[in-house]
């Protein structure tokens, strides 16, 4: 076993450890960090597969930015661990042999026969100055524009159904114009009421 | 400009969304009519793609053919009719706002892109686009609770599904080692058909398909979201939907796993036949109008299968011909419930039916038609819809299946028969005049006498429909 092997199979470990603490612990803040090492795992094992891109991209996408969103989500909404959990064993022997039945149909199928290294042979070394990034784009603006294209009109669609839906004007907030508010002429704030003074007694 | 129908219905969408901003209130109309324009310019912008050939653009991701024209003609004056029967219901409900007719023109993008693919990725990106639209519509009317449970039903549903089929197309891709449709369908010609890793990711394509269809065992959103969802938008779930159905399995499994019809005849003869089955069945003990007609629909998608897994041509374009009726029947039936109903009043109990006769006797004798349609009574439309697909199995040895299916269509006639007879001899409880602006009632008239005014041209619908399929395989 070499180290490259080493690195691996130590990755894998991590990433399989924390994708079952993920779904097994009971604490969804916990559960939330043990997706981070997972995602880093995740990206460790590309950088193995030399798909630096990929694996800058999980972590600066996924960890940075999509996971500290979730974490947020997480400590804002008071979730009822007590009421998700109820009916838990009441699914759980049909829920289990559904399972099993899927992970063993998944083995007789995906097996070494098939997938194996002689079905699908090493990529092979790439030059130094290969680049993902470049290669990524060049595939991503020419071959696979239009599915790109339609990507991006399904995450308009996102936007719009979410502002659609969350959006509502509330009659009684107190919106300030700023512009309105600067351009006021004082005489307008300021009534100037003369009255007489008291008698002097 | 191969793509132009597309791209001119995108822009015009985002270019309404924008426009909505700086209307004023009382000139929210100008977006209906808008996105009607939109509807016609863009059958103008489809008419001059045709050309009788299959033609490739994108790097062989898209593709022009009859069968896309054909579906995209027809998701066109599909939504027309769409939009025009849910203004008034979405101006009485507070709901009437430019997003109601931008996801839907963003939906029927989804669809056109689903009728014109020629590769895995862009048949997947196209549902989902579809599908995205279809969530956010359901959920429109926010303070509904039924509509928000419809909606989350959907889509996590819908989640699931899509997860399976593309589970199943990554499985096919590891088999043939390519996502162009044409290119798998070469592919499989050199693999045994009874390869494991085939089959395994059949059966995820088909279940996935099956969600999306709404076929038993996989119907069970169905009647939620059909009964949820506000009408209009029922209206829309109803019709427009079926088009990219019929896409998505015309596609995958007429265009590139053909080779495998095998296999696939076999998994849609049990969901058909349950489908066919359940459905007619439950929909009898439905006292809502809008979930007997769902579980119709699910009894509609078995009969819709039947010619597609008699694997021949006759039945492809049957089930082509069949999909379109059952369109326009839909859109008929939901249409009536809309004019039936008024704000803070649903008709959507059956008893919201008795009588119509008396009420309008016009109103009455056009749901008449439609309900005789959907049963499948002569001479409507919807008889001969189904007379093609049952002589399609015929014609390959499939007897018992075509018994069983006239069998269910008969216990199923009760259900549409029940409702004539709530119309027709039943007292109205209710007696307050019918209101609808007249294009409404234009069109719903000109809707369901389609059903019985089309008969003398069934014949050319029936051609256009076997040459719409004939450059798929």
């Amino acid at each position: 076993m070499d180290f490259k092997q080493l690195v691996f199979y130590f990755f894998a470990t991590v990433l399989v450890f924390a994708a079952s603490m993920v779904i097994t612990v009971r604490n969804p803040v916990k559960a939330a960090l043990f997706l981070v090492l997972a995602f880093f795992s995740a990206a460790g094992l590309w950088l193995l597969l030399q798909a630096e891109f990929l694996a800058i991209a999980l972590v600066l996408v996924y960890v940075g930015a999509v996971m500290v969103l979730f974490l947020f989500v997480v400590m804002m909404l008071d979730i009822n661990i007590a009421r998700m959990r109820e009916g838990f064993g009441e699914y759980l022997p049909i829920g289990g042999a559904v399972a099993i039945l899927l992970v063993l149909e998944m083995a007789i199928v995906l097996n070494a026969e098939r997938f194996g290294l002689k079905q699908m042979p090493d990529p092979g070394q790439l030059a130094a100055d290969y680049s993902n990034t470049r290669e990524l784009g060049r595939l991503l603006y020419t071959v696979y524009v239009y599915p790109f294209e339609i990507a991006a009109v399904i995450l308009l669609v996102a936007i719009i159904a979410a502002i659609a839906l969350t959006l509502r004007r509330r009659k009684d907030s107190k919106y300030q114009d700023p512009s309105r508010q600067i351009n006021i002429d004082p005489r307008q704030r300021v009534r100037v009421v003369k009255m007489r003074s008291e008698k002097k007694i | 400009m191969l793509a132009g129908p597309e791209i001119f219905v995108f822009s015009m969408a985002c270019a309404i969304l924008v426009i909505d901003l700086f209307l004023p209130a009382r000139w929210r109309a100008l977006c209906y009519w808008l996105a009607q324009l939109t509807l016609i310019g863009a059958a103008l912008l489809t008419f001059k793609t045709m050309t009788g050939a299959s033609v490739l653009t994108f790097n062989h991701m898209f593709v022009a053919d009859n069968l896309s024209v054909l579906l995209k003609l027809a998701g066109y004056v599909l939504t027309v009719f769409v939009f025009v029967y849910s203004r008034d219901y979405l101006q009485e409900r507070g709901i009437f706002r430019s997003e109601y007719f931008v996801l839907g023109l963003l939906g029927l993008v989804g669809t056109m892109v689903m009728a014109s693919a020629s590769h895995f990725l862009t048949l997947y990106l196209g549902l989902e686009l579809m599908s995205l639209s279809l969530y956010a519509m359901i959920a429109f009317q926010r303070d509904s609770v039924v509509a928000t449970e419809a909606a989350m039903k959907y889509f996590v549903l819908g989640a699931i599904a899509s997860g399976m089929l593309l589970y199943g197309m990554s499985m096919l891709y590891g088999a043939t080692g390519s996502l162009e449709i044409a290119a798998v369908a070469r592919a499989l010609t050199k693999i045994s058909p009874n390869d494991v890793i085939l089959i395994f990711g059949l059966v995820f394509v088909i279940a996935g398909t099956a969600f999306k269809l709404g076929a038993v065992p996989f119907h069970m959103w169905v009647p939620d979201v059909y009964h949820g969802a506000p009408t209009a938008v029922t209206l829309y779930v109803g019709s427009v939907p079926k088009l990219a159905s019929f896409a998505l399995i015309a596609r995958l499994l007429v265009g590139g796993l053909e080779p495998l019809a095998g296999s696939w005849q076999t998994m849609l003869m049990i969901l058909a036949v349950l489908s066919i089955a359940i459905g007619n069945i439950i929909a009898i003990a439905q006292d809502n109008i809008k979930r007997m007609l769902a579980y119709s629909s699910i009894s509609h998608m078995g009969f819709f299968l039947l010619g597609i897994l008699s694997a021949s041509p006759n039945g492809y374009s049957a089930s082509l011909f069949y999909i379109l009726v059952y369109a326009v029947m839909s859109l008929g039936a939901f249409g009536m419930i809309i004019l039936l109903s008024r704000s803070g009043f649903e008709a959507e109990r059956l008893e919201d039916f008795k009588g119509l006769n008396q009420r309008s006797p016009w109103h009455a004798f056009l749901m008449l038609l439609l309900m005789l349609s959907m049963a499948g009574v002569p001479p409507t439309a919807g008889f001969y819809a189904k007379l093609l697909v049952i002589q399609s199995i015929m014609k390959v040895n499939l007897i018992p299946l075509a018994v069983a299916a006239v069998l269910l269509a008969v216990i199923g006639a009760y259900y549409y028969l029940r409702v004539i007879k709530l119309m027709y001899f039943d007292d109205a409880t209710e007696r307050s005049p019918i209101q609808a602006r007249w294009d409404m009632r234009l069109l719903l008239s000109f809707n369901a006498l389609l059903l019985v005014g089309i008969l003398p041209w069934v014949g050319t619908l029936m051609e256009v429909c076997r040459r719409a399929i004939q450059n798929l395989a």
